[in-house]
């Protein structure tokens, strides 16, 4: 039962977490071709937008979600040797999350000054 | 819960003759792999660029040199390729293009257009 549910939460996640990562990588394609920042200011003053990383930590959020699913989904199918598929996903495990915590540091930093 | 250990097992890849949608199936898992696998550098480059001045004139000076664009023109390709098939699948999860013929051209548009795409905004927007 918990099997079958955990299944079904991974399947919505993956297509939730896709929907908002879609649109914003859309959204920052046309930012960056569109209105690319000039210079160090414009592009400090972008990210300093509270709103601006707000949305870029969602998509950070969004994206560690997605590739966590994807990534198991396919150590899954591809390791049948169960050390080596442990191994794998608690190496996948912790390189998103320091991957995550890396990231959140760097866009919070010009809010934090 | 019975498994029959003697049901057929097919696996050389050699001779898999994929059609058109197996092909973009196998590659939008490879995408989202490779894509996966950029985030470190993707950090870096953000991390570089918010460090000051000199970070953000370095960021842009990579992206702009042959090899920046030659890396960024892969990334983009890749990120198309499984943004557009990602779209595909959610399309074909509500019902619309499950029927051939709009079943394997939609995957052959994808497989084609992702390139071009990439290759197009590599050359006008740098």
């Amino acid at each position: 039962m918990s099997q079958g549910a955990s299944g079904l939460r991974a399947w919505l996640l993956q297509r939730a977490t896709a929907l908002y990562l879609a649109g914003y990588a859309v959204y920052l394609l046309l930012f960056f071709i569109l209105t690319p920042p000039r210079d160090y200011g414009a592009w400090i003053a972008w990210i300093d937008n509270p709103l601006h990383a707000v949305g870029l930590m969602l998509f950070l959020g969004a994206l560690l979600l997605h590739v966590w699913v994807g990534f198991r989904d396919v150590l899954l199918d591809y390791v049948p040797l169960f050390p080596l598929r442990l191994a794998l996903l608690a190496l996948l495990g912790f390189g998103l999350a320091a991957c995550g915590f890396w990231a959140l540091r760097i866009i919070m930093a010009p809010l934090l000054i | 819960m019975t498994t029959n250990n003697a049901r057929p097992l097919f696996l050389n890849l050699y001779q898999i003759r994929l059609q058109v949608s197996g092909l973009l199936s196998i590659t939008h898992r490879a995408t989202g792999m490779l894509l996966a696998l950029t985030l470190p550098a993707l950090i870096l480059l953000l991390e570089q660029s918010l460090s000051g001045v000199d970070g953000f004139n370095a960021s842009r000076a990579l992206l702009q040199s042959p090899l920046g664009k030659a890396g960024l023109f892969f990334a983009l390709w890749a990120l198309f390729h499984h943004l557009m098939a990602g779209i595909r699948y959610l399309l074909i999860d509500m019902g619309v293009g499950v029927e051939r013929p709009a079943f394997r051209v939609s995957a052959l548009l994808v497989l084609l257009a992702a390139p071009i795409i990439a290759n197009h905004v590599v050359g006008n927007y740098l």
